[in-house]
């Protein structure tokens, strides 16, 4: 149902047992929920500066109101035992635990010491990786001016494949760059989204879907939470959606269900490749003498592509007038997905999805697009000048998640998601996928990444995160070897655009390609379940050299608890809990603008610390001072600013451009740009602390091709020209990066990676077998191992929370109840599941709606003994597992090179690609690996026997 | 069910401690008993012994004992609360009766006596009602229930009142009496287990979840992966081979025994004071397993929550 | 006190309408439930042994996740359990202190914490598991719906409903009078067919289940194999005639 029906008003009954009108609490504040990192708007009751009450906030765009089973829970995250409580230094080994508390001025000078002597010397010899923290524009624009190249939050083992896919092809992708059309589609198609982004719009979304009677489908190997609603659900193979999305193209191209009219209009289909095989130019776009690119006209021959009165041919072979040959875009992806290799009957087998289903849905969604057309009596003027009286929409919308992004294939299966979108004609129209503000953005978008020519002192131009348009932009040496310790954006990683965390401990234990002095962390459980190797990235961490030293000489960590990496860091830096900081989710890095406009977020501190303990940007900005980063000190070296608050407000990017862009100049009137506003965040809290723009109606679709939209959007800043942005359904960057490989250029791919290059930077989407399965005894390892994220939790952030636990407080292996029984397996029964890497011993959970050649578990619910506040024999130590105990950070050894576990694309981490086999254990009843108890630290409260919390009577 | 020991031992004891007092004032009328005061007074303490640690021991079981008197307010409705109304009337009679004993008034202490048997049976019939009354447990939701609380409450009466009797030298037809009253136990205990053996539950997985109509339905996740009260209270399972062996134990030391015991008394004088003390204790003892069985063997419909048919 | 109250023709019976088929299983619910209720007319709701081994405590709303039937007809099923309210509510019959009780007014079952003696026997009587035991304070503790909010005048309007109802983010719960059939949530009920759980059992929950809507037809496509129909597909687009005219 779409709201719940307000019931008419009650009148109380006399009962003088019942107080009726207790007020919830004496104060009420809002702030955005952290519980993950949906950005929620919650309001705050408190009573006596303790927090009584947490809710959704009606008004905020993000969640209407409504908050999850995480976010209801914040209050015992806010008063978690777990919390630290003041800076620590290590006075013990590496893992001992051995910590001696230390004031916070005394923490300042050790890591001011030990950053500033890296500074002077090799920056790059710092490693700044943050974990899930939503201030990465300030976090890589500190690391830019310290001079490191060696930034990236954890975006790499999340989902650059999805964003990477995206951005290269329609100038945005999914969660954060846009959004299913909840309340216009007909039929949505879901893959590979558990509980990943975003958490309450897609249930909100989910409801309004159902509530209309519009068809959900949802592809996942696992039947759970939104595929228990959906509509339909298609259990396919982990890993295989790409295949599965491209027979969907072949029957759609087979039956010639496809838009030409818009591939014509607002795609590349129309613009002509060069066919010059062996050749420098092949599969480049032909050109005119500006570099405008060329289409064929029915009558004029080659002429500029983006011409008004274009009438192009799509298929068809021609002679362009230097005496090239050329084809155009539709024409070789016609060629290629009309191939019988992506005909349902060739991939039925591999994806696990019978052939007639495959046509189906094919069916289904053409006809839901081509003969149930939604046509709004919404005008609009496209790029041309051009206006249009109704918008039409092609009402099918996908949304996919980290199922599709988290495998080695997972790059081009995103591509292969977008070309079905472009085919359909079903991007940014009513009823389809839709851009969320500040997408779309030119493909790709920005300069490249920031990084080459580190220098001692020196900040680095740019942003460190940014995107390569061929090679010419990789951070590589003239030897082709990455100048960034985790290896993104060199031959290895071309699009790695959110790095690739899960290697920097790694190749920084091997020196490879250089050793590092400082890692520096923040909000990243590197020695747990953010690793994909916990075992490894702790021998890592403990490593020492012939000297004594250890391999990476100094750690610095900043979390807000007693996580598994506390002990393995030299100095500890508490952060604050979200309920006690300023934040600012910003459209410098990841806003909450919707597809109806732009909007941004901040949170305030509801309570006051009771620790001595700052937030971590605080501590950022401080040391950014303190190290006489330009940036963060004024002319005469004092710092330029207050605290965080103050940069928030008077950071400038660009003149006119910072950190928010709401309630900008003097008065605050100005969106965008604008001069800092000093009463900035004020207007924020009184708004509830967000801003949101609405975009008049004739902005709302088409934003690619809508001159009104992208006349505002260069006025806001999002874009560099007011210009239309040509979806990309053949990428040029990709096949310069193969030509590098095929010889051509200067800058060419080692002749290790040449192959590799070739084949993985295809200009059109392809599947292949995740790389870690190629070659493989896959009869062996017979089951596809995957994991999920709970509703209740958010990743390791739960297991402290004293509600959160009860509700998964261990996990199990799920499995086929037909696969475990032929093996003799019953429910809770414990096994062994081995992988190439090692093996893990866990108990089994019988099931009906998963994937028969699939078993899955809840993703970091084990914890290591010890840890989050927890006593040593609690069930997330004694029965909870981590599936990454047998995942590997690298691939299997070929030919004496490492290569990651990765995307060769983009490097985001292949989590999904584990492959296992299942045998039934004997002995004790607990889990294995089983790592020693961590030693508590200084200063840790007691854990009381019964928690009564109520903020009614004072504590 | 959760075989809580302070729920065991209380209708074990309030059990035997009211069937002690119902023969006790039913049978010294008719002259079964010794006439002697000092036995009546003898038995009536014992009984009331029984009867005031089993009820003190029923409030340890309560969360706030000292609001135990509120539980006399709602006998409309409520057989918990009319067995408080009845246990605590009870003792006026019972009371009347050993004073009316020790004033040497043999008709009050006859008058009194009769009311203190009704008061007993009364309140043994409530504590029955108590759990025939519940609707999800279907093996004490049974007409069974009621009638054999009462009737094993009439044999471990019986036992003590016979094994006292024959430390006054009586043995009399009481060792009779615990034969049949023991037989007839054996008889209802056989029919009532065969009973909830074959028993089908108050409802389903599939009407607890309203799921049925598509098919099976099987548990995937808990709401919780460790216990919780409902778990520990009413999820109690114990294995049916222990909870055979528990009823052969029931079985002979309750019944069997107490019973051979008992004739063996009849048979022969000099042995009866200890056989029929044996026979007491072994039916007590009994009586504890069986009361244990009772609550273990119980299946409350919240477990289809949690388990699935 | 513990007899039910006479039925009133027209009184009101305040109750949740729970939609299965859009439960995802959040647990915003419970979580939510357990927030306002920790600090409400029922505070606290304690845990036991929150930080070790064998954590629990007390909570009005647990969400449970099934799966029914097999094979392609099967489903995935979540499932929140709380108190339904019972028109028919032995816990209430059972209660010897008159602790617990039903209010005549609008249905809300209640518990006096000020005169419950933590005997138990309502929970033995509930058969949903809608009851759980303070331990702590050694009184019983059950679901309100939210008394403490829905007459709360200190409250907005629109939010004087069930913290739940609130909570959910796929509005799977619905406040209402289930005695009004005109009511939003009695139409619902009419609408899905709203179930009873347990109704062999006679007593009458207020609370009603929306099944899981039945699946929209799968009609398989009438379709020729996979060979092409035409010997050089891609030429067919040859003589397609487009433009960026208007279209």
């Amino acid at each position: 149902m779409p709201e719940a029906p307000t019931p008419t008003r009650l009148q109380p009954p006399p009962d003088p047992r019942v107080d009726y009108s207790v007020p919830v609490g004496d104060t009420v504040k809002t702030t955005t929920c952290y519980m993950c990192a949906c950005r929620c708007g919650i309001r705050v009751h408190l009573k006596d500066g303790r927090i009584r009450y947490i809710e959704g906030n009606p008004d905020h765009p993000v969640n209407r109101g409504v908050i999850c089973g995480k976010g209801s829970a914040g209050i015992m995250t806010q008063y978690a035992p777990a919390r630290l409580s003041s800076p620590l230094l290590r006075v013990g080994e590496r893992g001992s635990g051995e910590f001696r508390e230390i004031s916070w001025a005394e923490a300042m000078d050790i890591a001011t010491g030990w950053l500033k002597a890296v500074r002077e010397t090799a920056p790059e010899r710092l490693a700044f990786f943050t974990g899930r923290d939503q201030s990465q524009s300030l976090t890589g624009f500190w690391a830019a001016q310290f001079g490191t190249p060696n930034f990236a939050a954890h975006g790499g083992f999340c989902s650059v494949n999805m964003a990477a896919g995206g951005l290269y092809s329609i100038g945005g992708s999914f969660w954060e760059f846009g959004e299913p059309d909840w309340d216009k589609c007909k039929y949505v198609l879901m893959f590979g989204v558990a509980e990943d982004h975003d958490s309450n719009p897609i249930k909100l979304g989910l409801s309004r879907v159902k509530a209309r009677g519009a068809k959900f489908v949802s592809v996942n190997p696992v039947r759970t939470g939104y595929s228990a609603v959906a509509d339909e659900w298609v259990g396919i193979r982990p890993g295989t959606d790409g295949l599965f999305v491209l027979a969907l193209v072949h029957e759609l191209l087979r039956n010639d269900k496809v838009d030409l009219d818009f591939l014509a209009r607002y795609t590349n289909a129309a613009w002509l490749v060069v066919r010059n095989p062996g050749g420098a130019d092949d599969g480049l776009f032909a050109r005119d003498g500006n570099g405008a690119p060329l289409a064929w006209d029915r009558t004029r021959g080659a002429m500029d592509a983006k011409a008004a009165d274009l009438s192009p041919v799509m298929v068809g072979d021609y002679t362009l007038p230097d005496g090239r040959k050329a084809q155009p875009v539709f024409h070789l992806l016609a060629e290629r997905y009309l191939s019988p290799e992506y005909a349902p009957e060739a991939v039925a087998e591999r994806c696990g999805i019978e052939a007639a289903r495959i046509r189906r849905i094919a069916a289904e969604i053409a006809q839901v697009a081509f003969e149930q057309p939604l046509v709004l009596d919404q005008p609009w003027t496209d790029v041309w000048g051009r206006r249009h009286e109704q918008t039409i929409g092609r009402p099918v919308a996908f949304h996919a998640m980290r199922g599709i992004s988290a495998h080695s294939n997972g790059f081009h299966s995103c591509r292969a998601l977008h070309l079905l979108q472009m085919l359909l004609g079903a991007v940014d129209t009513p009823g389809s996928w839709r851009y969320k503000s500040p997408f779309p953005r030119p493909i790709p978008p920005g300069p490249p990444p920031a990084g080459k020519g580190a220098k001692p002192n020196t900040p680095l131009t740019g942003n460190i995160l940014s995107f390569p348009q061929g090679p010419d932009d990789l951070l590589v040496d003239d030897a082709g070897s990455p100048l960034r310790i985790d290896k993104a954006f060199s031959w290895e990683a071309p699009l790695a655009l959110h790095g690739m965390m899960h290697t920097v401990i790694g190749n920084a234990g091997a020196g490879d390609p250089y050793p590092i002095d400082t890692l520096f962390m923040f909000m990243a459980n590197m020695a747990w379940n953010s690793a994909m190797n916990p075992g490894e990235v702790i021998r890592i961490l403990t490593e020492k050299r012939p000297d004594g030293e250890y391999v990476i000489p100094h750690v610095i960590y900043s979390d807000a608890y007693f996580s598994e990496t506390v002990p393995y860091a030299d100095l500890i830096l508490p952060d604050t809990t979200y309920l006690e900081r300023w934040d600012c989710i910003s459209v410098l890095d990841r806003p909450i603008g919707g597809a109806h406009g732009a909007g941004d977020a901040i949170r305030q501190p509801v309570i006051q610390p009771d620790r001595d303990v700052r937030p971590f940007q605080e501590v950022l900005i401080e040391l950014g001072a303190r190290l006489g980063l330009p940036a963060f000190v004024k002319e005469d070296g004092s710092p330029r600013f207050k605290d965080y608050p103050d940069y928030i407000v008077n950071h400038q990017r660009a003149p006119g451009v910072g950190p928010l862009a709401g309630f900008r100049g003097t008065d605050g009137s100005k969106k965008g740009v604008g001069e800092p506003n000093p009463d900035q965040l004020q207007r924020y809290i009184d708004n509830g602390c967000f801003w949101r723009d609405h975009l008049p109606p004739e902005q709302h679709w088409y934003k690619h091709a809508n001159q009104a939209y992208l006349d505002g959007a260069k006025a806001m800043g999002f874009i560099p020209k007011p210009e239309q942005v040509v979806l990309q359904l053949w990428s040029e960057p990709l096949q310069k990066f193969r030509l590098a490989a095929e010889g051509h250029g200067e800058r060419q791919p080692p002749d290790h990676l040449r192959e590799r290059v070739r084949t993985y930077c295809d200009p059109l989407p392809i599947w292949y077998p995740p790389l870690e399965q190629q070659g493989a005894d896959l009869g062996r390892f017979d089951l596809s191992a995957v994991t999920q994220r709970p509703m209740a939790m958010y990743h390791s952030w739960g297991s402290m929370n004293a509600w959160l636990r009860q509700i998964h407080g261990s996990n199990k292996l799920y499995m086929a109840r037909s696969r475990a029984e032929a093996m003799g397996l019953a429910q809770d029964d414990w096994v062994w599941v081995e992988s190439r890497n090692g093996r893990l011993k866990c108990q089994v959970s019988l099931m009906e709606g998963v994937n028969p050649d699939t078993v899955w578990t809840w993703n970091a619910i084990g914890k290591r003994a010890g840890a989050w506040g927890l006593t040593e024999d609690s069930p997330e130590a004694v029965r909870g597992f981590l599936l990454n105990h047998v995942i590997s950070e690298w691939l299997p050894a070929q030919e004496g090179f490492r290569a990651a576990n990765a995307d060769p694309v983009t490097g985001q981490a292949a989590w999904y690609d584990l492959r296992v086999r299942v045998t039934k254990a004997d002995g004790p009843g607990v889990t294995e690996p089983h790592f020693s108890t961590l030693k508590d630290r200084p200063g840790a409260p007691p854990r009381p026997e019964v928690l009564a919390y109520n903020a009614k009577s004072p504590a | 069910m959760n075989p809580a020991p302070s729920i065991v031992f209380f209708t074990t004891a309030s059990g035997a401690g009211y069937g002690l007092l119902f023969w006790l004032g039913l049978l010294r009328p008719v002259g079964l008993l010794p006439q002697a005061p000092e036995f009546a007074l003898a038995c009536l303490a014992l009984a009331l012994v029984l009867v005031t640690a089993g009820l003190a021991s029923s409030l340890l079981h309560l969360g706030n004992p000292q609001r135990a008197w509120r539980a006399l307010t709602q006998w409309r409705s409520s057989w918990l609360s009319r067995e408080g109304v009845a246990a605590v009337a009870t003792y006026i009679p019972a009371g009347l009766f050993g004073l009316a004993l020790l004033a040497d008034q043999p008709g009050l202490a006859t008058l009194a006596g009769l009311l203190a048997a009704v008061g007993a049976a009364a309140t043994v019939w409530c504590t029955g009602m108590i759990y025939a009354s519940l609707r999800p447990i279907p093996q004490w939701h049974h007409p069974l229930v009621a009638p054999g609380y009462l009737l094993l409450s009439a044999y471990t009466g019986m036992a003590l009142l016979a094994a006292v009797s024959a430390l006054g030298g009586v043995v009399g037809g009481l060792a009779g009496l615990i034969v049949m009253l023991g037989i007839a136990g054996v008889v209802l205990k056989l029919a009532y287990w065969n009973r909830i053996d074959g028993m089908r539950p108050a409802a389903t997985a599939e009407s607890a979840t309203s799921l049925g109509f598509i098919g099976k339905v099987r548990t995937l996740d808990p709401p919780h992966t460790e216990t919780n009260y409902l778990l520990r209270e009413m999820g109690f399972r114990v294995a049916r081979k222990h909870a055979a062996r528990l009823r052969r134990i029931a079985l002979v030391a309750g019944f069997g025994l107490p019973v051979l015991l008992a004739l063996l008394a009849s048979l022969s004088g000099g042995v009866a004071p200890l056989a029929l003390m044996l026979a007491a204790l072994l039916a007590l003892a009994g009586m504890l397993v069986e009361r244990w069985l009772m609550f273990a063997e119980a299946t409350h419909t919240v477990a289809l929550y949690y388990r699935g048919s | 006190m513990t007899c039910l109250p006479d039925p009133v023709p027209g009184a009101k019976k305040l109750g949740l309408v729970i939609d299965l088929d859009t439960c995802v299983g959040c647990q915003g619910c419970a979580t939510s439930c357990k927030e306002w209720n920790a600090s409400g007319h029922s505070a606290p709701l304690p845990d036991y042994k929150p930080y070790s081994a064998g954590a629990e405590g007390v909570w009005f709303n647990r969400v449970h996740s099934y799966e029914a039937g097999e094979g392609a007809a099967g489903r995935t099923v979540h499932f929140p359990r709380s108190c339904l309210h019972c028109e028919n509510a032995a816990c209430v019959t059972v209660c010897p202190t008159g602790a617990s009780y039903k209010r005549a007014e609008d249905g809300i079952v209640l518990v006096n914490h000020d005169t419950c003696i933590g005997c138990g026997l309502c929970a033995w009587a509930c058969p949903y598991g809608a009851r759980e035991m303070d331990e702590d304070q050694g009184v019983m503790k059950k679901c309100t719906l939210c008394v403490d909010r829905i007459y709360n005048e200190t409250i907005p309007e629109a939010q004087r409903q069930p913290a739940c109802v609130l909570a959910c983010p796929t509005k799977a719960r619905h406040f209402g009078d289930l005695g009004d059939p005109d009511s939003a949530v009695s139409r619902l009920v009419a609408e899905r067919g709203g179930q009873p759980l347990m109704p062999e059992l006679g007593y009458k929950p207020v609370n009603s289940y929306l099944p899981p809507r039945r699946r929209p037809d799968q009609v398989p496509v009438e379709d020729a194999p996979t060979q092409m129909d035409i010997k050089n597909p891609v030429l067919r687009w040859m003589d397609r005639v487009l433009s960026r005219a208007e279209g």
